[in-house]
């Protein structure tokens, strides 16, 4: 099989402008993957799939991954210019100082594709797109035109992430229940204290009496008197 | 009816691998009907929202989630290791294999050594899996077809003296928890080896006696063969894995073509279909049996000694360096897939399964779409799922 070099190259010899990045895998398992571009991601791979040599007729595997956003604190040296008193007379001296400063390191949703070739027996080839970040600009061409088995997977990671597949024929949630608001693979996912909480018109009376009893403390005393 | 050659160069109309929609011909609305999530036929939780039009299928949109506890989170929250036992619980018919493939992953993750006497237990009793998946498989697709009983309490018969012998190796029948990274769990005595060569003597038999039973029977004939048929273009594109696409024509063994573990030792062929409908993918499963036991006999005979764990594999509370796997089996039912991430923790970053049940579920709508409502139910049991999968 080709190497991820190889490929890279391939990829932008045919589909000029392509943009793609090789992602180096430190581990043992040498599984390299390439960044795509996600206005280029169809063309590339209908290449990826037609192409003789390559002929990466099989996706087999669909992942979400979420990189949620990072603060990195950095010591950064400083140099300004400070006004001093030496020997008791004013200075500006020219001063370096070493300050932490943090930064926040934009997050993305990730979706990673295992391509292998059925008719020559080889693979994975690793697919990564990633999204502009986590919040509003969540949107990823789909890859089900050129391979149906990312129908059920990409759903799921819909689903569970949040990744918004344009020319998906089908977008809807696969596993948790249509009424369902947040995604619960993200990284920052908090469970709710009770799933199945709805507010019942028991709640909205006991509201109003609580109120009403705030109001008009005068009321509540005179019916403790009453019992009493 | 024979598929014309696979993969030649053709041009294809646009659409064609995406959910065909069928018109309808007759008059009068059309019958939405929800089978499942209870429904005998369904294996488990599961429904299928069909569109009738009289007898005939017009819509198929599967519905999942019933049984889903979100797996993946589960891991991410908690050691490599801790995974292990909730592996058991994707496809609960056949842990072994699934125990197999996470454990292939996570060694893929770190380089860790397989000891060869572990390589050989992992075959034998990943085969012995794959052997009792398919005969409770074919039971249940009969069952399916009217013969409440009788062939699927013969598969059954045999598929207790397997459970038997793993409840002797690892301590538990179906929840086995019975491979680690760089090994597997405890090693089998010279007479639990003794007894499984034993059951395997028989299992040859049984073979013989099942296929016999059901591959000439004409009510079987007749409710299975041209019925969803699956062609092998589609079949490849949409992810479709294990003897279903095998059923379809399409040789793609990943025993063969990855060969992961010790599997390039075996002599053993991979049985393919003609027709790539609910027979053909019956009588793979029957094939497949017969070369399982012809894994089984040579790996028995073969078995060295030896430890069974790396001695310097380490379990428990290590870190894996940054980077990322992909591990995958021949799982029963298909490509069984684990894909890791690790950050340098303790806990895997991402833990994602690729599970074969739901991925191949993928095509149902296409080959139900204008089958009778009672051919839906066979076609969903050729499939073979399990929903402690499907779902996660």
């Amino acid at each position: 099989m080709k190497t991820v070099e190889e490929i890279k190259a391939a990829i932008e010899a045919a589909v000029p402008g392509a943009g793609v990045e090789i992602v180096p895998n430190p581990s043992v398992s040498g599984q390299h993957s390439l960044r795509l571009a996600p206005g280029c991601a169809l063309e590339v791979a209908a290449f990826l799939r037609d192409d003789a040599e390559l002929a990466l007729d099989f996706l087999s595997n669909v992942t979400g991954v979420d990189w949620p956003d990072k603060e990195v604190a950095e010591r950064v040296k400083v140099t300004r210019t400070v006004t001093k008193v030496v020997d008791g007379a004013e200075q500006t001296v020219e001063e370096t100082v070493e300050e932490t400063r943090k930064r926040v390191e934009p997050g993305c949703l990730e979706a990673v594709y295992h391509l292998f070739s059925v008719k020559w027996k080889h693979g994975p080839v690793v697919l990564r797109l990633s999204t502009a970040n986590r919040t509003d600009q969540v949107e990823l061409p789909s890859l089900t035109p050129i391979w149906r088995s990312a129908d059920f997977q990409e759903r799921e990671v819909f689903d569970l992430y949040g990744i918004v597949f344009t020319g998906h024929h089908d977008l809807r949630r696969l596993l948790m229940w249509p009424e369902f608001k947040d995604h619960p693979m993200r990284r920052d996912y908090v469970e709710p204290d009770d799933f199945e909480f709805e507010p019942t018109a028991h709640d909205a009376v006991l509201a109003r009496t609580q109120a009403h009893r705030a109001a008009h403390p005068e009321e509540s005393a005179s019916q403790e008197r009453a019992k009493a | 009816m024979n598929f014309p050659a696979l993969f030649r160069k053709k041009e294809k109309p646009a659409g064609w691998n995406q959910p065909a929609v069928m018109q309808t011909h007759g008059e009068g609305d059309l019958l939405e009907v929800a089978m499942g999530p209870h429904h005998p036929s369904t294996h488990g939780v599961f429904r299928m929202d069909v569109a009738l039009d009289g007898e005939r299928v017009i819509r198929l949109k599967p519905v999942f989630g019933y049984l889903h506890r979100n797996h993946e989170k589960i891991a991410e929250g908690i050691s490599y290791l801790a995974s292990m036992p909730y592996t058991d619980r994707l496809d609960y018919i056949c842990p072994i294999t699934n125990n197999w493939a996470y454990a292939l992953a996570v060694e893929k993750l770190t380089g860790q050594e397989v000891p060869e006497r572990a390589e050989y237990l992992r075959v034998i009793t990943g085969e012995l899996t794959r052997f009792q998946n398919h005969a409770s498989s074919i039971g249940f697709l009969i069952q399916e077809m009217g013969a409440s009983g009788t062939p699927l309490m013969y598969a059954f018969r045999e598929r207790e003296k397997i459970l038997d012998l793993f409840e002797e190796l690892t301590g538990a029948r179906m929840m086995v928890n019975y491979m680690r990274f760089g090994g597997c769990r405890v090693d089998a005595t010279p007479a639990w080896l003794d007894k499984t060569r034993a059951v395997v003597a028989g299992l040859s038999g049984f073979v013989d006696e099942f296929e016999q039973l059901l591959r000439s029977n004409e009510i079987l004939m007749a409710r299975c063969q041209g019925v969803g048929i699956l062609n092998p273009e589609l079949a490849v594109n949409a992810g479709i894995t294990g003897p279903m696409l095998r059923a379809s024509g399409v040789n793609y063994d990943i025993r063969k073509v990855d060969h992961y573990g010790i599997y390039d030792r075996f002599k053993f062929r991979v049985p393919l279909g003609d027709h790539g409908d609910v027979y053909d993918r019956f009588m793979i499963r029957l094939l497949e049996m017969r070369e399982s036991i012809g894994i089984l006999e040579q790996a028995l005979k073969d078995i060295p000694g030896g430890p069974v764990m790396d001695p310097k594999a380490k379990s428990r509370g290590f870190r894996p360096k940054p980077g990322e796997a992909y591990g995958r089996i021949e799982a029963p039912k298909g490509e069984l897939g684990f894909y890791l991430i690790s950050d340098g923790g303790p806990n895997p970053y991402r833990y994602r399964v690729r599970p074969p049940s739901l991925i191949n579920l993928t095509v149902l709508e296409d080959m139900c779409l204008g089958a009778d409502v009672a051919d839906v139910v066979l076609i969903f049991g050729s499939v073979d799922i399990v929903l402690g999968e499907v779902d996660r």
